[in-house]
């Protein structure tokens, strides 16, 4: 049984009040920290734990914290990215959902670190019960004095607030989310100046996903080391992933990272192999923007190793043979699955979400549909195939924000590993239609690479 | 520090104040060199970063910079630091992403070129002879929107938008009751007045001048005339709101339409009043300067006649010229 950090006592009854999560030992970080450590010692402790960000880039939480601006006289802002809307990936709705607390501990504790008075909790629009869930929590907390003026007696101020987003997935960008939160049209702020120079309002800001933020509590429970010998290598802790598709349990779990993606999908522990069972295909490992991989490179690296649940190894191989940790939303397609059709729904969330602030993904995701349409459609021709790669690459990175690249990611992967059956597509647009091209040899190991002697 | 900083473009090194764009460096040096810019517009703050049509690659940065290089960026909203090396058109992969750009910018665009206004100082036609594939690979329907009238004196042809928020941000900064924007997202936004709220300010003619295609069109010179069988003659007049600085467009004996002065990029050199634009349309008005600098690349400059040399309008192109060569032969033998 791996070891819980974040949803320990997540089956206690009644967990999401403030009486029984202080009951689990719920607010001891607030008062360690504000009683006994400064706020650069709590820095120095997230740093120390070596904690990445759970948000989709894996970027170390307390460098991103370091970078902050400490201008004079200037305030600064903490805001939480709950603005989850990936395909595949719900992690943070469950977080926020069962132990609503564990957030609202983190924030305070990260903005005592930060230095903020006034912090912020962006959530997407259509999570309306959670918006609830957070503000009754947020009464909670304010009533027992964890929130207001003067906390704990340590003279530390601290409000903090439940935005709802309008419900687009383009606000989940950290600029974009700052837009919004100024109440503004949601588009990407272009970069320079990074958030952490000129943020919320101008000032310095940190955006944090909320599985990070939750992830500072055990970090100051137990102290940063305790935290960084959890994990593999410079991936430290545990991970929230919720998985999803043809599994016997889909669900979200707490996994320690370096946890082989064969035990992560077979074992009975976790998501207790493939549904009805089928034998699995492929797997898409970090939410719908991360590149796709068939089952072969899913279980193991290209050089026959097996692959783990970690930034580094989801990651090994890079674009050719690899895949990324992303946000964690795990999704695994059995063989009757059409990667044609996968490729084109998330094709059609990408046109339906972005912006349209730039030129490249603005018309470039519309044009990627139309043709994955046509090519899942039976209307396709087999230079369909290749336009698409093209397209993909002329969007990819000629972006403002990293939504173009999410974009294309997903298509260019696909056509990579799936090139035959988007072939079978073009030569059988009637069969097409009705059956799937099936499991063909995605599952095969890959075979060993022979090196040529001259 | 020093006050300059030294950055290099396709070769050429030039001093310039630190915080300065890399496009704006380049138009410091002038020439070939310069990246085309659709969206940003150097009097109009915040503007830039969208089109991408002025990606550059910047092959070395500065030692300052962590960030990893070589990479892309976008030129108008990149500042430049101190021994930063950057690639233009010397570099292919740049030319190859521009005309992605430009392809991307023309797959939703009517292509109306012979019945629209701009046709001729037009600066996505411009890109499109630079850039531009001779065919499309854009095979579906090309969205469309209902033509709106913004006032009596604007009209907006949304087809032809290519969303650079230029008029955007005019609006919000030279006029000083913004009721103009954008509605929806990705490529079914629009530029919109909302509930088609006219535009009814002094200084609402100034969206026609900084569009860069025919979405914003001057409805008293619509349909009136090509640009290049125009005079462009520069006038003043004493104006109580503007400085009254324009570009008077004559049709013999006519002033056909009114415009503010543009330099070499496109740019206006001062934003004019409505009165000047729209209602001050006879010589008497104006006290005459001089004829417009135009361009020789310009399809303008075609109608001046000082020269006894056809003006190369479109650049010489020897793949086509080959082409045509071949065709040629071949109507022979037939």
């Amino acid at each position: 049984m791996g070891r819980k950090l974040l949803l320990e006592h997540i089956n206690v009854p009644g967990i999401n009040t403030l009486d029984v999560y202080r009951q689990k030992g719920g607010y001891r970080a607030v008062e360690k920290a504000l009683k006994t450590l400064t706020p650069d010692e709590v820095v120095e402790e997230v740093k120390k734990s070596g904690l990445r960000g759970r948000g989709g880039a894996g970027f170390p939480t307390g460098m991103k914290w370091s970078f902050l601006a400490k201008p004079e006289g200037v305030a600064r802002y903490l805001v939480c990215n709950a603005d989850e809307s990936e395909p595949g990936t719900f992690k943070d709705r469950y977080l926020m959902t069962h132990i609503p607390h564990a957030l609202i501990e983190g924030m305070i504790v990260s903005s005592f670190a930060l230095g903020a008075k006034t912090s912020y909790i962006y959530v997407r629009g259509e999570m309306m019960p959670q918006i609830r869930i957070l503000e009754r929590a947020i009464a909670e907390a304010k009533n027992a004095g964890f929130l207001g003026k003067n906390i704990l007696g340590s003279g530390y101020d601290l409000e903090l607030y439940v935005q709802p987003g309008g419900g687009a997935y383009i606000c989940g960008e950290e600029t974009a989310l700052l837009e919004s939160l100024e109440g503004k049209r949601g588009n990407p702020r272009i970069k320079p100046p990074f958030p952490a120079i000129a943020g919320l309002y101008g000032c310095p800001t940190v955006v944090n996903n909320v599985e990070s933020i939750a992830a500072v509590v055990p970090i100051i429970n137990d102290g940063g080391d305790e935290y960084a010998k959890v994990g593999i290598g410079r991936s430290t802790g545990t991970k929230l992933i919720s998985a999803s598709g043809n599994l016997v349990r889909p669900g979200v779990y707490e996994i320690e990272l370096g946890l082989p993606v064969e035990e992560f999908i077979y074992s009975d522990e976790w998501c207790g192999g493939i549904a009805n069972g089928k034998r699995l295909k492929a797997t898409v490992a970090g939410g719908s923007s991360v590149p796709i991989l068939p089952a072969n490179l899913t279980l193991k690296l290209a050089n026959g190793e097996p692959r783990l649940m970690s930034y580094e190894s989801l990651s090994e191989g890079g674009f050719a043979t690899g895949s990324m940790m992303g946000s964690g939303g795990f999704i695994a397609f059995d063989e009757d699955q059409c990667i044609v059709r996968n490729t084109w729904n998330f094709s059609r969330f990408y046109h339906h979400e972005s912006c349209g602030q730039c030129s490249p993904c603005r018309e470039g995701t519309g044009w990627m549909e139309k043709v994955l349409h046509r090519l899942e459609y039976g209307h396709g021709k087999m230079s369909d195939i290749d336009l698409l790669v093209d397209v993909s690459k002329k969007i990819e990175g000629n972006t403002i924000c990293p939504l173009g690249d999410a974009a294309a990611w997903p298509v260019a992967s696909a056509i990579r590993h799936f090139r035959d059956e988007f072939e079978w597509h073009v030569n059988e647009p009637v069969k097409s239609l009705s059956t799937n091209y099936g499991l063909a040899n995605y599952a095969e190991p890959i075979a060993k690479a022979v090196t040529v002697e001259n | 520090m020093s006050d300059t900083v030294k950055v290099t473009i396709d070769g050429i090194t030039v001093e310039v104040a630190p915080g300065t764009s890399i496009l704006n460096a380049a138009r410091q040096i002038g020439g070939d060199i310069v990246p085309p810019a659709m969206c940003y517009y150097s009097k109009l703050e915040g503007s830039g970063g969208k089109c991408r049509t002025c990606i550059v690659k910047v092959s070395k940065g500065s030692e300052k910079d962590p960030r990893p290089m070589p990479k892309l960026v976008a030129s108008c909203r990149t500042a430049v630091m101190d021994g930063m090396e950057v690639m233009n058109i010397t570099s292919p992969e740049v030319i190859e992403a521009r005309s992605g750009v430009v392809e991307m910018l023309l797959i939703n665009h009517p292509l109306d070129c012979p019945v629209c206004d701009q046709a001729g100082e037009c600066d996505l036609q411009n890109l499109g002879y630079e850039h531009g594939l001779q065919k499309t690979r854009y095979e579906f329907e090309r969205r469309t929107f209902e033509r709106i009238d913004i006032g009596d004196k604007i009209q907006l042809h949304m087809n032809r938008c290519i969303l650079c928020y230029r008029c955007v941000f005019t609006a919000d900064q030279i006029t000083n009751k913004r009721v103009h924007g954008i509605l929806n997202r990705g490529d079914h936004s629009e530029i919109s007045t909302y509930i088609q709220t006219a535009v009814d300010n002094d200084f609402s003619g100034n969206v026609i001048d900084v569009c860069p295609v025919g979405a914003l069109t001057d409805k008293t010179f619509r349909f009136k005339n090509r640009v290049w069988f125009t005079k462009p003659i520069d006038a003043h007049r004493d104006c109580p709101t503007c400085s009254g600085k324009v570009t008077l467009w004559y049709k013999g004996e006519d002033v056909i339409r009114v415009t503010a002065r543009k330099d070499i990029y496109g740019e206006v050199e001062e934003f004019i009043c409505n009165t000047c634009r729209f209602d001050k349309k006879k010589t008497a008005d104006w006290v005459i300067e001089h004829p417009t600098q135009i361009s020789d690349t310009s399809v303008i400059s075609s109608n001046h006649y000082e020269t006894l040399k056809p003006l190369p309008v479109i650049q010489p192109n020897p793949k086509l010229q080959e082409a045509n060569r071949i065709e040629l032969e071949k109507t022979i033998k037939f």
